[in-house]
């Protein structure tokens, strides 16, 4: 229950720390996801067994999260809850593959653990870039970043109520589990059949409310479409934002910043 | 089953973000044909819907675990399969960004696995034909878990065909096989089943809701097995060339995403978060019984061993020595961001 109520504000929690005031915040949110996808392409492209190319990477996200005041622990912790899976999968490698292809000092260390580290290195860059995107960029405006995008307007439409509803829905599970709770003594194996019931409830109270949304629509004019106020703007700050982190992302992308610095340090 | 980043190459993600959006577009464009005002609402709370159901946990008597809705069959079953796709793609879409499942790039093999089979293939060919409205709960539970089966079984196909398509992962094609479909064949049947439950359920209560939801859908989908078969040979020769065309000017490093069957928060019990480590749990209990074909993939690995160059000690100290001083520039570089704002503030 307590971890429900937690993970229900963390949702919130994302939604709030967007709607801060900030240099990244006031970016286009197009500019954001653009350069957000971009950044993935960029790190995902690297082959296999590449650990010194990827790290220069990490400049993006620390950048969004101190510039846009993000919490980094609050990231972390996300980042710690979704990574037990990327790990399962990538703890294989090193055990099925045990070719050592790096000798230090008569250590050896096989390819299977470089790429092992090399995916955990990937998915902590490509996740939390993710979840920056949408700390820094409100969700509303991912959507019209969407909508610009050429995305099919039925679908923008669709991510948006879904948000909208997602809290009051969620509201309303908390409440109905709370009940089954008391009644249940806290018992939690209560059967597939009182489930199957809590979830044909609260369907039937999703038709309802959908019912009476929509008569609310209607009444304000609705036809069909959502139509969306604010319009964002492209900016000279927007596009030198955009060039200069694709310019960053391709030098890092090409050139070896990590073993050139350490051929000079040495 | 959702897909990671870290475990894809550019090209099978782009391939898939190709392909899903181009269903996307289909859909939005067929649902723009014959649009009802009422099932724009309809189709947002019901997404809404299926991440509240996901939260609702139940633990599966004599197994210790626990099992939730998927969505896709309830949603093909409720809204017809053109909506019900536009309304997983957008229930995946938040779980990327809110709950950090899978990653922006793995988004469109996750639409894809999750969203394409349910809607397309289990709904039209098996449940639409075999479940009329005079149809018993009986014969709808029996189908609904059929469909359910075969949506999650070719989803958890398609992810190891994509594995194979990028043809970097280290788990042997047989042993993954074995991995995925037992695991999926479970998850199918459960997921019909609840499908089945809460359909049967509501229309026993209040079938008027059912009846209502269902005249909003409008457009009767006119899928047939040779459409859909055609459509499907197209896209695997496309899909086929165009990987074929990256796999081999790009050899990119393309690792593997096993499953996950939810990593949604759940509210039933008190250990909601452990949800995720028991899952892993379970499915490392089955590792065990699998073998991994040990003998000629030594011997293998062996042979390769030499090909690699060892590379020498003075390259790996300057590699880790260039690392820290990255690592402290970024870290500077942060802290010199922060220290500017407080500045001034």
């Amino acid at each position: 229950m307590l971890n429900f109520d937690k993970e229900y504000f963390n949702i919130g929690y994302l939604d709030i720390l967007s709607y801060k005031n900030t240099f990244v915040h006031r970016l286009d949110p197009r500019v954001k996801l653009v350069t957000t996808i971009v950044f993935v392409f960029m790190v995902v492209s690297f082959p296999k067994y590449e650990l010194s190319r990827l790290l220069p990477f990490f400049i993006f996200p620390v950048f969004m999260s101190a510039a846009g005041e993000i919490p980094v622990g609050f990231i972390l912790k996300k980042l710690l809850y979704v990574s037990p899976f990327v790990l399962f999968v990538a703890i294989f490698n090193p055990l099925l593959e045990t070719a050592a292809i790096y000798n230090l000092y008569g250590i050896e260390i096989s390819g299977g653990w470089v790429s092992c580290i090399s995916i955990m290195i990937r998915f902590v860059l490509t996740i939390s870039s993710a979840l920056l995107l949408i700390a820094t960029t409100s969700f509303p405006g991912v959507c019209r970043a969407l909508e610009r995008l050429y995305v099919p307007k039925v679908f923008v439409v669709q991510i948006f109520f879904l948000y909208r509803y997602l809290f009051v829905l969620a509201g309303e599970t908390m409440r109905i589990v709370r009940a089954i709770n008391m009644r249940t003594f806290g018992k939690k194996n209560y059967g597939i059949k009182i489930f199957i019931s809590t979830i044909g409830l609260l369907f039937m109270k999703t038709v309802e409310r959908s019912e009476r949304i929509y008569h609310s629509m209607c009444s304000r004019g609705f036809n069909g479409e959502i139509r969306l106020l604010k319009r964002d703007k492209t900016g000279f700050a927007d596009i030198l934002f955009a060039v200069a982190a694709i310019t960053v992302f391709i030098i890092f992308r090409r050139y070896d910043i990590t073993k050139i610095l350490g051929e000079l340090a040495i | 089953m959702h897909m990671a980043d870290a475990l894809l190459s550019p090209a099978v993600g782009a391939t898939f973000w190709a392909g899903s959006l181009g269903v996307i577009t289909f859909c939005a464009k067929k649902l723009k044909e014959k649009i009802d005002d009422k099932i724009v609402p309809l189709m947002g709370v019901l997404g809404a819907f299926i991440f509240a159901a996901q939260m609702i946990n139940f633990t599966i008597p004599g197994t210790g675990s626990s099992g939730h809705l998927g969505g896709g069959m309830i949603l093909a079953v409720i809204l017809g399969p053109y909506a019900a796709f536009i309304v997983m793609a957008s229930v995946l879409f938040i779980q990327v960004l809110f709950f950090a499942d899978g990653g922006l790039l793995a988004l469109g093999c996750n639409i894809w696995n999750l969203g394409i089979y349910p809607c397309f293939i289990a709904y039209p060919l098996i449940y639409k034909p075999l479940v009329h409205a005079g149809s018993n709960p009986k014969r709808i539970a029996i189908v609904a878990m059929i469909s359910g089966v075969a949506a999650l079984q070719l989803g958890a196909f398609s992810v190891v065909i994509e594995t194979l398509l990028s043809g970097r992962s280290e788990l042997p094609f047989g042993t993954f096989i074995y991995m995925m479909l037992p695991i999926h064949l479970a998850i199918g049947a459960m997921e019909g089943f609840i499908t089945a439950g809460v359909i049967n359920f509501v229309r026993s209560a209040r079938p008027e809701i059912l009846e209502s939801v269902s005249v909003s859908k409008g457009l009767a989908p006119i899928i047939s097995l040779k459409n859909v078969l055609a459509g499907f040979l197209i896209l695997t020769v496309v899909t086929g060339g165009a990987l074929s065309w990256f796999a081999s000017s790009n050899p990119d490093g393309l690792e593997w995403a096993i499953e996950k069957v939810s990593g949604k928060p759940e509210l039933t019990g008190q250990e909601n978060i452990t949800h995720a480590h028991k899952q892993i749990q379970e499915k490392t209990a089955f590792l065990p019984d699998y073998s991994f074909k040990r003998d000629d993939e030594g011997s293998a690995k062996e042979e390769s061993r030499e090909v690699w160059p060892n590379i020498s000690a003075g390259t790996s100290v300057s590699g880790i020595a260039g690392a820290i001083m990255v690592a402290g520039l970024i870290l500077l570089f942060g802290l010199g961001i922060k220290f500017l704002k407080i500045k001034r503030d």
